[in-house]
Order: C-alpha cells, then sequence, then structure tokens
C-alpha cells in the first residue's frame, strides 16, 4: 500500500478547502467562491476513489489505519481507520457534497463563501465521524459537525428557522453529551484507553452494559432519529435550505445509524442482544406509524423528512436482527436512501425555486409544463417507493429477508412500509406532477436547466446502477459485517 | 536574637511589581501632562514580570520569609497567566476608558496593585499573606468598579461588591481564626500537620473549615455566595468586568488549592461534600439564570457562575474514600478549566468593548444583532467564544469540560456528570442565541466597528487561540498537570 494518508485528505481537503472558500469573503466574490468550492468539492470526492479502489473487500480488518498520539494527557490519539462498513460512506459523503454545491449554485445569493464554506466543512467533519478510531475523535468530528449545520438551517432556512435550528442543536446535542459519559465510563473501564477496538474487546458486567445501552441508544437514537425522538427531523428539513435538507438526509441520519455498529452492538453486545426486542419495537413504530403520519402531510418536504424516519426504522431494525442479510440490508438501505432522500429533496429544491411554496395544495400538472424534470422525479419516488430495479427496493427487500428469518410477524409489520411508501410517496407525486395545471404559477413554470439535469441524472445513475448491480456495494461490506456478527455473538459478560 | 535576612530571589517579581506600582504612583504625580505613561509602564512591567518569574523560576518548591512565602511551579503558573491576562485587559479596555475620560494614571496603578495582592495571594503559605493579598485585590478593584465616579450604576455596583466583599473577608478571617484556634497554627504546613495527627478539636476545626469554603466561593463568585457576581459585573464600566472576570478567578482558585489542598487535604471528605452541592447548585442556577438575562454582561456573569462551578467540580473529585490518586488528575483539570475559563472570558468581554463605543453601551445581547453582516470576522470569533463556552469541540471549552468531566466520573460521581450534563445542554441555549443573533438576525446598528489595530489584532489571536488550543490542547494540559506535580 501507498503511505498517502487518505484518510486523512478526505478529512481535511474539504475542511482547509471549507476555510479558503471563507476567506474569498463577501458576495462580491460570489462567482470565485462557487467555483472553488466546486473544485474544492471534486477534489474531496477524488482523494475518497483510492479508499475504494484500493480497499481489501476479503478483510475485516480496519485499512487505511492512521495513528498519532493527539493529547497523550489522556491518551487520545488521532486514530483513523475504515472497514467495510465505514468505507462507503465516506464516498457518498463526498459525492453528496458536489451535488450540495451544485444545487446551491443559483439559489444562494447571500453570503455564497459562507454557505459553501459551511457544507465544505461539514463534509470533512462527517467523513472523520465514518472513520474515527478514537472515542473522543468520534465525538470531537460528531459535535462539531453540529455548528455548520446549525447556521446552514438559521442562516438560509425559512421562516420558522431559528426554532428549527434551536430544536436540531440541542435535541442532538443531549444525545451526545450522555454518550460522553458512556466514553468516559469506558476510558475508566478499560484502564486509560479511548481507542474504539480496545472497547470492542473490554469484558463489562450486565449492569454497565445496559446503562452504556441507553446512553448510545439516546445519543444515536435522537441521530438516526427513531421514534419517538424524531421530532426535530421535520422541522429541521421543513426550514432547511434545500442542501441541508439534503445532508441532513443522505449524511447526518446515517451517523446514528453507523454508531449502533460501531458502538453499541461491538462494545456491550449482551446488553444489545437483551434489548434488541426494545429497539425493533421502536423500529417497528417508526416504519408504521411514521408511515401514516407522512401519508397525511401537507408539504413536501415533511413527507419526505417521515419517509425518512420510517426508511430509517428499516435500518435499525436490520441492524437489531443480528443476522447477515438484515445488517447488510440495512447498510445498503443508508447507501440508498442517501441516493434517494438527496434527489427527493433536490427535486422539491427545484419546485420550490421556482414556485417558493412547499405545499402539495399548490402544484398540479406540472408535468405538462416541466416533462424532464417530471421523468427524474417519478424515478425517484419509484425509488423511494421502493420499486425493484431502483436501490431502494434491494435493502429493503433484503431486511425483509432477513426479517422472516428473524420472526415472521415482524417481516410482516415491515413489510407494511413498501405498501406504505408506495401510497404516500406516489400520492403526492401524483397530486404534484400529474391533473390539470393547477395554477398560474405551475404554468409559468420552466423546465430544469443543464446544471439540474446534471445532477439529477447523475443520482438517477446511481440510483438505476444500485438497483440493478448492488454488488460492488454488498461486496466491500461482506467481510465486515461477517466479523461484526461474529464478534457480536461473543458474550462479553 | 539573630536577625537572618530573608532570601529575596524566590519574591523577584513580587518586589519588582512592588517598586514598579511607587514608581508609576510617582511618575504618573510629576508627569500629569503625559497620558500615556501610566498605561505604558503598566504594561511594560507586567511584561517585565512576567521575564522576572520565567527566570527565577526554580523547579523545586522554596519557602521564604520565614515560610510566610512559598515559590512553587503552581504559584509561577498561575502568575505567569495573571499577568497575560491582567496585560491583554487592559489593552482591550484602554479605548473604553478613554471614551469615558476615565483612561487615568491611577487606575493603572489600581491595576498593578491589584496584581500584586493576586501575587501574594498565589505564592501565600501561611494565612496572614494570603488574606494580605486577597485584601489588596479586593480593595482595588472595589475602586476599579467605581472609577467612573459619574456613573450611578457603577457606584452602586461598586457599594455592593464593597459590602459583600467586606462580609466574605469577614467570613474568611473568622474560619482562618478557627482554624488557628484548633491548630495553633496559622502557616499551612503547620495547620495540615495538627489536622493529621488529629491534635486539632475537630468541631472548631469544621466550623472554621466552612467559614473559609464560603470565603473562597465568595472569591470564585459560585453559588450560594454569588449574588454579587451579576450586578457587579452589569455595573461596572466593561473594562473592569473584563478585569473582575478573568484574574481574581485563578487567585481565588490558588487560594482554594492552598487552604483547602495544602492546609486542610486531610479533612477532604468534609470540604468535597460541601463542594459538590456548591458545584451543582452553581451549573444549575447560573445556566437557568442565564436564559433570561437580555444584558450580555449580566448573561456572561450568570454563565461564568456555572463555569465556575466546573472548576469547583474539578476540586471536588481529588479524593475518593481517602484514596489520594485522583487528586493529581483532578486539580490539574480543574486548574485547566480555570485557564481556558480565562481564556474565553478575555476574548467575550473584549468583543462587548469592541461593540461599545463612547457613548454607547453594547450591553445587550440585541446589540450583537447583524454582527456577521457588519464584520464577519468578528462575528466569527464571537462564535468560537460562545461555541467554546458551551463546550463544543473543536474549541478549548470542550476540552475543559471534557478534563472535568473525565475526573468526575474517574471518582465515581456518575450521577453528577449526568447531571452537568443535562444543564450544560440547557446552557447551550444561551450561547446559542448569541449565535443566532449574529448570525440569523439582520443588523439594527449598521456602524462600522471601530477599533484601535492593537485590540484588532489581539481579539483576533485571542478568538483563533480558543480555536487552536481546541485543536491542540495538549500542551496546555500538561503544564498544568506539571506545575500542580510539583506543588502537591
Amino acid at each position: 500500500m501507498t503511505d498517502i494518508p487518505f484518510l486523512s485528505l478526505a478529512i481535511w481537503v474539504p475542511i482547509l478547502g471549507g476555510v479558503l472558500v471563507l476567506a474569498t469573503g463577501s458576495d462580491r466574490n460570489a462567482p470565485l467562491a462557487r467555483i472553488l468550492a466546486f473544485a474544492v468539492a471534486v477534489a474531496g470526492f477524488v482523494v475518497t476513489i483510492p479508499l475504494y479502489a484500493g480497499f481489501d473487500a476479503g478483510s475485516s480488518a480496519m485499512q487505511f489505519v492512521e495513528l498519532q498520539s493527539w493529547i497523550p494527557r489522556f491518551n487520545i490519539n488521532y486514530h483513523l481507520g475504515v472497514d467495510g462498513i465505514s468505507v462507503l460512506f465516506l464516498l457518498l459523503n463526498a459525492f453528496i457534497t458536489i451535488m450540495v454545491v451544485m444545487a446551491g449554485w443559483q439559489v444562494i445569493q447571500d453570503r455564497v463563501a459562507q454557505y459553501m464554506a459551511a457544507f465544505l466543512i461539514m463534509s470533512g467533519l462527517m467523513n472523520g465521524i465514518f472513520s474515527a478510531l478514537d472515542g473522543v475523535l468520534f465525538y470531537v468530528f460528531f459535535e462539531a459537525s453540529l455548528i455548520p449545520l446549525y447556521l446552514v438551517i438559521g442562516i438560509w432556512g425559512g421562516p420558522n428557522r431559528v426554532y428549527a435550528a434551536i430544536k436540531f442543536f440541542l435535541y442532538t446535542l443531549l444525545g451526545s453529551l450522555l454518550m460522553l459519559i458512556a466514553l468516559l465510563y469506558l476510558f475508566m473501564q478499560s484502564g486509560g484507553s479511548f481507542s474504539i477496538l480496545d472497547w470492542h474487546q473490554l469484558p463489562l458486567p450486565m449492569e454497565p452494559q445496559v446503562l452504556i445501552f441507553f446512553a448510545f441508544l439516546i445519543a444515536f437514537g435522537v441521530k438516526v432519529p427513531m421514534w419517538p425522538v424524531h421530532t426535530w427531523l421535520p422541522d429541521a428539513h421543513v426550514e432547511a435550505p434545500t442542501g441541508g435538507s439534503v445532508v441532513l438526509a443522505a449524511i447526518a441520519l446515517k451517523l446514528g445509524a453507523y454508531g449502533f455498529l460501531r458502538f453499541s452492538m461491538p462494545i456491550v453486545p449482551d446488553a444489545a442482544h437483551q434489548l434488541a426486542p426494545v429497539v425493533i419495537t421502536l423500529s417497528l413504530i417508526a416504519v408504521i406509524y411514521i408511515g401514516f403520519v407522512a401519508l397525511v402531510q401537507t408539504d413536501m418536504k415533511k413527507l419526505v423528512a417521515y419517509s425518512s424516519i420510517s426508511h430509517m426504522g428499516f435500518v435499525t431494525l436490520g441492524f437489531f436482527m443480528f443476522n447477515q442479510l438484515g445488517i447488510e440490508g440495512a447498510l445498503v438501505q443508508m447507501i440508498s436512501h442517501g441516493f434517494v432522500s438527496g434527489a427527493m429533496f433536490l427535486c422539491i429544491g427545484v419546485l420550490y425555486d421556482r414556485v417558493h411554496s412547499r405545499q402539495i395544495a399548490d402544484y398540479g400538472g406540472v408535468v405538462h409544463t416541466m416533462p424532464k424534470f417530471a421523468a427524474f422525479f417519478m424515478l425517484f419516488a419509484m425509488a423511494n417507493s421502493g420499486l425493484p430495479a431502483t436501490s431502494g427496493f434491494v435493502g429493503e427487500f433484503m431486511v425483509v429477508l432477513g426479517a422472516v428469518k428473524f420472526n415472521f410477524w415482524v417481516a410482516f409489520a415491515a413489510a407494511v412500509t413498501l405498501i406504505l411508501g408506495a401510497a404516500y410517496t406516489l400520492w403526492m407525486y401524483k397530486r404534484v406532477v400529474f391533473g390539470k395545471v393547477a395554477n398560474s404559477h405551475v404554468a409559468e413554470l420552466e423546465d430544469i436547466n443543464a446544471r439540474e439535469f446534471a445532477f439529477l441524472a447523475i443520482l438517477a445513475l446511481c440510483v438505476m446502477a444500485m438497483g440493478l448491480y448492488p454488488f460492488p456495494f454488498t461486496e466491500v461490506m461482506h467481510a465486515s459485517v461477517d466479523e461484526l456478527l461474529r464478534h457480536v455473538a461473543v458474550s462479553k459478560l | 536574637m539573630n536577625f537572618v535576612v530573608p532570601d529575596f530571589y524566590p519574591a523577584a517579581a513580587e518586589i519588582f511589581v512592588a517598586v514598579m506600582a511607587l514608581v508609576i504612583m510617582l511618575a504618573s504625580t510629576f508627569a500629569r501632562g503625559v497620558r500615556w505613561l501610566g498605561y505604558a509602564l503598566t504594561q511594560l512591567t507586567l511584561i517585565a514580570a512576567a521575564f522576572v518569574t520565567i527566570f527565577t523560576m526554580q523547579g523545586e518548591v522554596s519557602y521564604t520569609f520565614s515560610n510566610l512565602f512559598v515559590s512553587d511551579l503552581m504559584g509561577q503558573f498561575l502568575k505567569l497567566v495573571i499577568f497575560f491576562s491582567m496585560a491583554v485587559a487592559l489593552l482591550y479596555g484602554r479605548g473604553y476608558l478613554a471614551d469615558r475620560n476615565i483612561d487615568k494614571p491611577e487606575y493603572y496603578l489600581l491595576a498593578l496593585l491589584m496584581t500584586l495582592g493576586m501575587m501574594v495571594m498565589v505564592t501565600a503559605n501561611h494565612m496572614l499573606p494570603l488574606y494580605i493579598g486577597l485584601e489588596m485585590m479586593s480593595l482595588a478593584l472595589y475602586t476599579m468598579v467605581a472609577f467612573d465616579r459619574d456613573s450611578g450604576r457603577s457606584t452602586e455596583a461598586a457599594m455592593k461588591y464593597f459590602v459583600l466583599g467586606a462580609l466574605a473577608s469577614g467570613l474568611l478571617l473568622y474560619g482562618m481564626s478557627m482554624v488557628y484556634g484548633a491548630t495553633g497554627s496559622l502557616e499551612l504546613s503547620g495547620i495540615a500537620q495538627a489536622v493529621y495527627n488529629q491534635a486539632a478539636n475537630q468541631t472548631v476545626l469544621l466550623f472554621g473549615l466552612v467559614f473559609l469554603v464560603a470565603g473562597i466561593c465568595f472569591k470564585l463568585g459560585v453559588v450560594p455566595f454569588h449574588m454579587w457576581v451579576p450586578d457587579v459585573y452589569q455595573g461596572a464600566p466593561t473594562a473592569v468586568t473584563l478585569v473582575i472576570a478573568t484574574a481574581p478567578k485563578l487567585a481565588a482558585f490558588a487560594m482554594a488549592i492552598r487552604l483547602l489542598v495544602w492546609g486542610l487535604f486531610d479533612l477532604a471528605a468534609q470540604w468535597q461534600t460541601m463542594l459538590m452541592l456548591i458545584a451543582v447548585a452553581s451549573i444549575v442556577l447560573g445556566n437557568l439564570a442565564a436564559i433570561a438575562q437580555q444584558n450580555i454582561k449580566r448573561m456572561l456573569a450568570y454563565s461564568g457562575i456555572s463555569h465556575m462551578g466546573f472548576v469547583v467540580l474539578g476540586l471536588l473529585a481529588g479524593v475518593v474514600d481517602g484514596d489520594r490518586h485522583f487528586a493529581l488528575n483532578a486539580y490539574s483539570s480543574a486548574m485547566f478549566y480555570a485557564v481556558s475559563y480565562v481564556i474565553m472570558s478575555l476574548a467575550s468581554f473584549g468583543m462587548v468593548i469592541l461593540l461599545s463605543r463612547a457613548g454607547f453601551e453594547a450591553e445587550n445581547v440585541d446589540d450583537f444583532k447583524g454582527l456577521n453582516k457588519r464584520s464577519p470576522w468578528f462575528a466569527l470569533m464571537m462564535m468560537f467564544v460562545m461555541f467554546s463556552m458551551a463546550g463544543i469541540p473543536f474549541f478549548i471549552g470542550f476540552f475543559a469540560k471534557l478534563a472535568v468531566l473525565q475526573a468526575v466520573v474517574a471518582a465515581g460521581y456518575f450521577w453528577l456528570a449526568v447531571v452537568v450534563v443535562i444543564m450544560s445542554v440547557i446552557g447551550a441555549f444561551y450561547y446559542l442565541r448569541v449565535v443566532k443573533v449574529m448570525y440569523f438576525d439582520a443588523p439594527e446598528d449598521t456602524s462600522a466597528i471601530r477599533a484601535p489595530a492593537e485590540v484588532r489584532v489581539l481579539l483576533s489571536a485571542n478568538g483563533l487561540a480558543i480555536a487552536a488550543l481546541g485543536v491542540a490542547p495538549q500542551m496546555l494540559m500538561s503544564l498544568c498537570a506539571y506545575a500542580l506535580l510539583a506543588s502537591l
């Protein structure tokens, strides 16, 4: 292997690039800021490619490991590494960042440099979360990534943005601070190590395991978000600008789910097994109840936000059945949801930029004025409802298969999402796109321009490719998921 | 009876500052016309005193003046931070004072005397110099608060500060007298020896301890001795608030270490219980009350109460069931927290001063409205400070909280950690509100920000330091641990 620290590059290229973009300053330099931001985003994506290309799919060990002492006083290390579970998220994240920069190209006219810089810095920080192998390093990235999103929602968001931004921040902060105490406890128990890999091997009695499990559950459950701590998400989505929604849905929600795989399950396996019914119940509530909630939404963004919660319920469900199909299916679902929900929010953004409304009732007959857009939107709506041959189907199908092995009735309940998902997505699609041209705004709509076509087309390709040939994705994660299951099966008591 | 000439060497910095204070007094009397003289000489003195401290630094602990005075690494380190923070505070405040026509040499003279008082506190090995240093610092501070003598509010604040401060001094003295009565010694090592031998009358000793803790808590500004903090912070000229909110906290921290750890370490189980209540009450009240504040100085005052609660939290985690292994870890975490707080506090009040100008006090949170439009750079700096105070990484405030929480968890006080963490979330709200006001709201006051170049540069450096120390806190953390290691 080469000695180039690709993980550090994946983290610091966007962050330092973001600082550079910030330095272009006032809006007079906006064109420069945009071009620079695009260049940085592309560069940030390019440096993640070797992570996939050079990844040894046969190994479950951490790869591209970087280990340096950071704060020796508390034995905190700058310890990075990826395995099959995390590597894909770095690519997804870097990729989505390019989409976000493109999506904000024209819409954002106010404080462009700050907008672009916020997303680039956030992208770097989130890469840090996915690759951190030190508890404090993970926590630091986890918390720090709140700041840019808080600013993005608060500065460029909708009318109720202040409420949404603060709610988002405080909700996540509460969860993560409880996690911090769990991390400190593990630090103490392990005799002064913050290494996540050391913690995986640390024997723990049942009682602390349960407490740690709940601390993690709150931290990651808020982030996922799981019912009943999901209420910040619809608010944040509705108020956030398009780019904010995309990053939130495509990447930020995955952080919580990723945390379950990296922390909860391997560190406290016995508690995870014992409390799996709790998580499964919460997940099923998210899948079914939130699915119904999505059905009655009148605001498109809110609808997709609830659909995200429902889909993420599927992910946590897949994890806690402790079988290969479930976990891999959930991981595929996470990647797919990254593409699909990102695309859905971009589509809504395209409409919003033109009409300045997200209400379903304000639309109707969009297909007559925006045929190209309607075609893309159709594809993504289908993917969101899990149509075979789109990426949405693969993950859901695998999770349902895994659930059948686990318990028929759980599988049955989970499969309801296939109906509900189709119901709320397609019903919304029908009301927005088909029918007579509803009003003069819709009549005046212009179809998507080349830039919008570009990012929707790229995402459409991804959704189709993943739906038709998911092997490159599952291949990477196979060994790591295998190892995780083996590890989790061994009691730590 | 033979007279031994004491060793002046360890006290070189104190002597230097004392002499310079007299020089400045004379110089400003004879050269009244030269307005900058007092300021310049004071700054030079602070810088030179730092050099004197560094050059006379000794690795080991040395005593002089018949054991009244101790020179150790902790004292020297704290003195350096005190010089630094005083120099920065005076620099930030000068323009503010000039705008209000109170940029007088006497002000700087008082500041220097106050510095001297803090130095004496930090290096005291005996109750007497400790008390003298404390009074020297406090009396200078009372006068500084009242320095804007035409302002009713400042006078009121000074009066309040003075009356309550005198009460606290009384409590402290009372405690000292009881401890003296019980142990027969005013020297810290003598007290420790007597307590260790259980030669002291426990009842009297414990009563004394309660009063000592009360005195320390008053100076730290923690619940239930916090009443003066918001009023004085709000009423004092902002330049003076800046001084009160920074260096004296370090001196109070040193006083806590000297009295409680050096003198009464064997009573740790007793004073830790007191400190636990105090810490929790401070963090709860500080954070809750800060939410309701519209005045930013008041808000920062309450936030300061909760920050000092964290320092106390570090102090109480030193001894667990008689096991003293945790002491170094806990006390150095507390010291790291105190130093971090001073750095953050300098920047936060520095920003308030930056936004003020002649005839206008930037006092309300709303005065920060739309700062991002007016000056994106300083909005960014203020955002660093706010997130740092809220304990969000990558800023120094996070590592300060991490260090203290780590000590608390290591001592086994999980419930305490959980309470504190929940209060931190509540506390995050008012810091977020400042960020919200700066970034999400439109400016009401669109005038450009005018400040001398040196203030701009230093304030920027201060803000960047908060971020830089947050990325690389190791250096400062080890310094704190190393300084304490030699002193425990």
